[in-house]
């Protein structure tokens, strides 16, 4: 009877060990750092979470889709356009695609789609976007629209935040919770099984109208702590995991049976300026910018793993301009202060505004810089707050005078980068001056796009010159995976199943 | 244990529930962190944040807001997550029976784990195994379970790969029971794969979340046998000539349990708190998880109806220690 105790207690034992070292090569397992809230990547707070994105992308088409190196590509239409006046556009739907039931995807599908997504009504929180075109017009796969309102990014938004194409009768037919229960889309994969919280299981879509992905299976483990996700590549649970701290990444990349790639993202972090109190003072403002040593903090706080960047364009933007420089020099700085009757015995005073593990060494990253300010002659206070903070006092224009924080921009348009947060009218705007308006303003209607981008260069050149906010550094995204496979690291940050390869 | 002391109990429930509600629904409003700041993209203007705002149901004034919110909670509507688009009382029905199952199972690993350990003590009293005991317990009171929970996670799922260290189930299984308390249902219907793999995944958080209420227990536990042991009716049944064990376990136990049974209902409130952190931890899809995601999402609707299913868990709980004290205890029970 002992004997036998034993021995099922070893098979249980083995049996637990077992099903962990199971590999399946057909099972590509992805521990994944945020948990999917809503199939519905059009509405509500999810459809604006840039990390939740590779799902839907996984599931969903967009409009247009996007190369790893932020290029536009084909994505459900072949074409697109303005008419000459530019008072129209047009959309080519491809001919090729089907939903995951199995139906054809029509024009009909990509207008109910923009529709509903313009309609005030959807919750979409792009709708200011998509309502700027209307009065749609289908002949066969192609679509003519007016242009309402004259946006000259909207091809770009086309490939953006909620630019995804949902099925028309399919939608209709089950409403918003049975289209969260059961979602249907025309991407690579279709959903099997989703577990709440746990992970969502994709199947390979065979109709798929591009290449097919080469794992038939894919699974994102929803992982949130950063601890449980490196416990997850290193114990071979998981295949592929991103988001982890730069020292695990180190050790992980290192490590037999595991590897590490790195890409510079289109996330870049940025200390906004508020023009209040002694940031009113240009002295102030240029001092602070010249202080701080990008350099250093990329390489000693982030082991390297970040690029300094001096305007709101990270290198792979389309209004990056290598030639606006913001120089490190601290002598200048204490110049610039003493010029307004500051010294590093009689500091200038204000308050600085972080998060703290919100993004890789935040807090940090600010400490060592209110370490350089101080040897210039600046004395700022660190106050921490969340990340539900920061957004409401910036809406409300009350942050402090400087603030840290992140600024993603998938498409890599200056509009949705130095537009939007150096524009005064803009809810998410800081600085709010007459001169800057007056530069920005005129871009958001400008027809040529050579003009516009040149014209957003000049923005940026005038603030890295007036110091407006302080640019910080381009992050990167680390991601490890397991030997066997070859993972694409994509510049918008995302972690794409179908540009995982076999390598063995 | 009688009716009007149970009907006297579930009164009371009432207005504890209202007060929960109104504590909860003006915190939320008054702390930092507005959902509809959250959820603007870049461009948004003051109409589109106006217009976010008023169809969230947060442009009316807090009162309005809580009387509309209260009018519907009375029909059974907790209204739909902003975050999960999803009905509130759906979305935590479906995730509260794994917090159930975790939780119990801590519990009765921390039952049979602590009451082991007491009797083992008490047993050999000054004696080296009782030193064991009190060492063990200690170091359990000690680490707390989030701590217990990434040791695990080191110990036996990354340096002795053995357990999986996410989630509840094994994503490559077939789910296909129809209830959300899978290990009761895959036990009844005898799918033993299914329930092995809940199991394997249950394992680490349930023993992180159940060392140190075993402590508590077995402490609480351990005392309180030393001082049953010394009573009358022990040396009686001494003299008698029962054996060690049984004096230990049948004439002591019972008595010795009662304050420890009041304590282990505190204690297992605690436990329920501790399933936020452990959830997080081990990727667990239940209602601690969930709470966590909607704090950090602002997500009113689901944090309110989280924080009233905690409460009724809480009520609950404090109830049924109340009744087996009762029970058990005929002082009180007479009373």
């Amino acid at each position: 009877m002992q004997i036998r105790i034993i021995a099922a207690a070893l098979a249980l034992f083995v049996g637990f060990g077992q099903a962990q070292a199971d590999s399946h090569d057909d099972v590509l397992t992805i521990a994944y750092n945020v948990n999917l809230p809503s199939w519905d990547p059009t509405v509500g707070l999810s459809a604006v979470n840039p990390t939740i994105q590779s799902i839907y992308k996984s599931v969903f088409d967009q409009y247009v889709d996007q190369n790893p190196d932020l290029t536009f590509k084909n994505g459900l239409l072949t074409g697109w356009g303005w008419n000459e006046d530019r008072t129209k556009i047009w959309l080519e739907v491809r001919d090729d695609a089907y939903w995951h039931d199995g139906r054809n995807v029509t024009a009909a599908d990509v207008v109910w789609s923009l529709e509903r997504a313009g309609h005030p009504d959807t919750g979409n929180p792009i709708q200011f976007i998509w309502s700027t075109v209307g009065n749609f017009a289908v002949d066969g796969n192609r679509i003519t629209a007016d242009v309402l309102r004259f946006e000259p990014t909207i091809f770009k938004w086309m490939a953006f935040l909620t630019a995804y194409v949902l099925p028309k009768d399919y939608y209709e037919s089950v409403g918003a919770e049975g289209f969260e229960k059961a979602p249907v889309g025309s991407g690579p994969y279709m959903v099997d099984q989703f577990e709440r919280n746990s992970f969502v299981r994709l199947k390979r879509f065979d109709k798929y109208w591009g290449p097919q992905p080469e794992f038939e299976t894919v699974i994102f483990k929803f992982v949130p702590d950063a601890n449980s996700r490196v416990a997850e590549i290193e114990s071979g649970s998981s295949d592929i995991t991103i988001e982890i701290p730069y020292e695990q990444y180190d050790r992980l990349s290192e490590k037999d049976g595991l590897q590490g790639r790195n890409t510079p993202v289109s996330d870049i972090a940025m200390i906004f300026l508020n023009d209040v109190g002694v940031m009113e003072d240009a002295n102030v403002r240029k001092a602070l910018a010249h202080a701080i040593d990008k350099e250093a903090i990329v390489e000693r706080l982030l082991r390297g793993y970040g690029v300094p960047i001096d305007t709101l364009q990270a290198p792979q933007y389309s209004a990056f301009d290598n030639s606006t420089k913001v120089e490190t020099n601290p002598e200048k700085s204490k110049e610039l202060l003493a010029a307004s009757g500051y010294s590093p015995e009689n500091p200038v005073r204000f308050k600085i505004q972080t998060t703290r593990g919100f993004k890789p060494k935040d807090y940090e990253i600010i400490q060592a810089i209110v370490g350089m300010w101080r040897n210039v002659g600046a004395e700022a206070e660190i106050e921490v707050y969340e990340i539900a903070k920061h957004f409401e006092l910036r809406a409300q224009d009350t942050l402090a005078p400087a603030a840290f924080y992140n600024w993603g921009n998938a498409i890599g348009d200056p509009s949705t980068s130095t537009g939007f947060a150096m524009f005064g009218p803009s809810p998410h705007s800081t600085w709010d001056t007459d001169d800057l308006d007056a530069m920005i303003g005129p871009l958001w209607g400008e027809p040529d796009e050579e003009k516009r981008i040149a014209g957003y260069k000049a923005v940026d050149r005038y603030i890295a010159e007036n110091a407006y906010v302080i640019p910080l550094l381009q992050f990167v995204q680390p991601i490890v995976h397991r030997d066997g496979i070859e993972v694409t690291p994509h510049v918008a940050n995302f972690v794409l199943p179908q540009l995982v390869k076999k390598t063995n | 244990m009688s009716f009007p002391f149970l009907l006297r109990r579930l009164v009371l429930v009432i207005p504890t529930l209202i007060g929960v509600s109104i504590i909860v629904f003006v915190l939320l409003r008054v702390v930092p962190g507005d959902p509809i700041m959250m959820m603007i993209p870049p461009g948004a203007t003051e109409d589109d944040i106006d217009h976010l705002r008023q169809l969230y149901g947060l442009d009316k004034p807090i009162l309005e807001q809580y009387l509309v919110w209260f009018s519907e909670v009375l029909k059974g509507d907790f209204g739909t997550s902003i975050s999960l688009r999803q009905d509130v009382v759906e979305l935590i029905l479906s995730r509260l029976p794994a917090t159930i199952e975790l939780a119990v199972a801590a519990m009765f690993i921390s039952v049979i784990l602590g009451t082991s350990l007491a009797l083992i003590g008490t047993f050999w009293s000054n004696q080296w195994p009782e030193t064991i005991v009190d060492g063990f317990t200690g170091l359990n009171q000690a680490i707390p379970d989030f701590l217990w929970g990434l040791i695990f996670i080191l110990a036996f799922g990354v340096l002795w790969p053995l357990l999986p260290v996410s989630g509840r189930i094994d994503p490559r299984i077939n789910l296909d029971l129809v209830s959300q308390f899978y290990i009761v249902e895959s036990l009844i219907r005898g799918e033993f794969s299914v329930f092995l793999t809940l199991i394997k995944h249950m394992i680490m958080p349930a023993i992180a979340l159940a060392l140190p209420l075993t402590a508590v227990i077995a402490r609480s536990l351990k005392a309180s046998l030393r001082e049953t042991m010394t009573q009358d009716y022990i040396r009686m049944a001494q003299v008698k000539g029962f054996g060690p064990w049984r004096i230990l376990i049948v004439e002591a136990l019972r008595n010795a349990m009662i304050p420890t049974v009041a304590l282990s209902g505190v204690q297992f409130n605690f436990l329920l708190g501790g399933t936020v952190l452990i959830e997080r931890i081990f990727s667990y899809p239940g209602i601690g998880n969930m709470s966590i995601g909607a704090v950090i999402d602002r997500d009113l609707p689901l944090i309110q109806g989280l924080i009233i299913t905690f409460a009724i868990l809480f009520i609950v709980t404090n109830l049924v220690i109340d009744m087996s004290y009762r029970t058990l205890n005929p002082r009180v029970r007479n009373e």
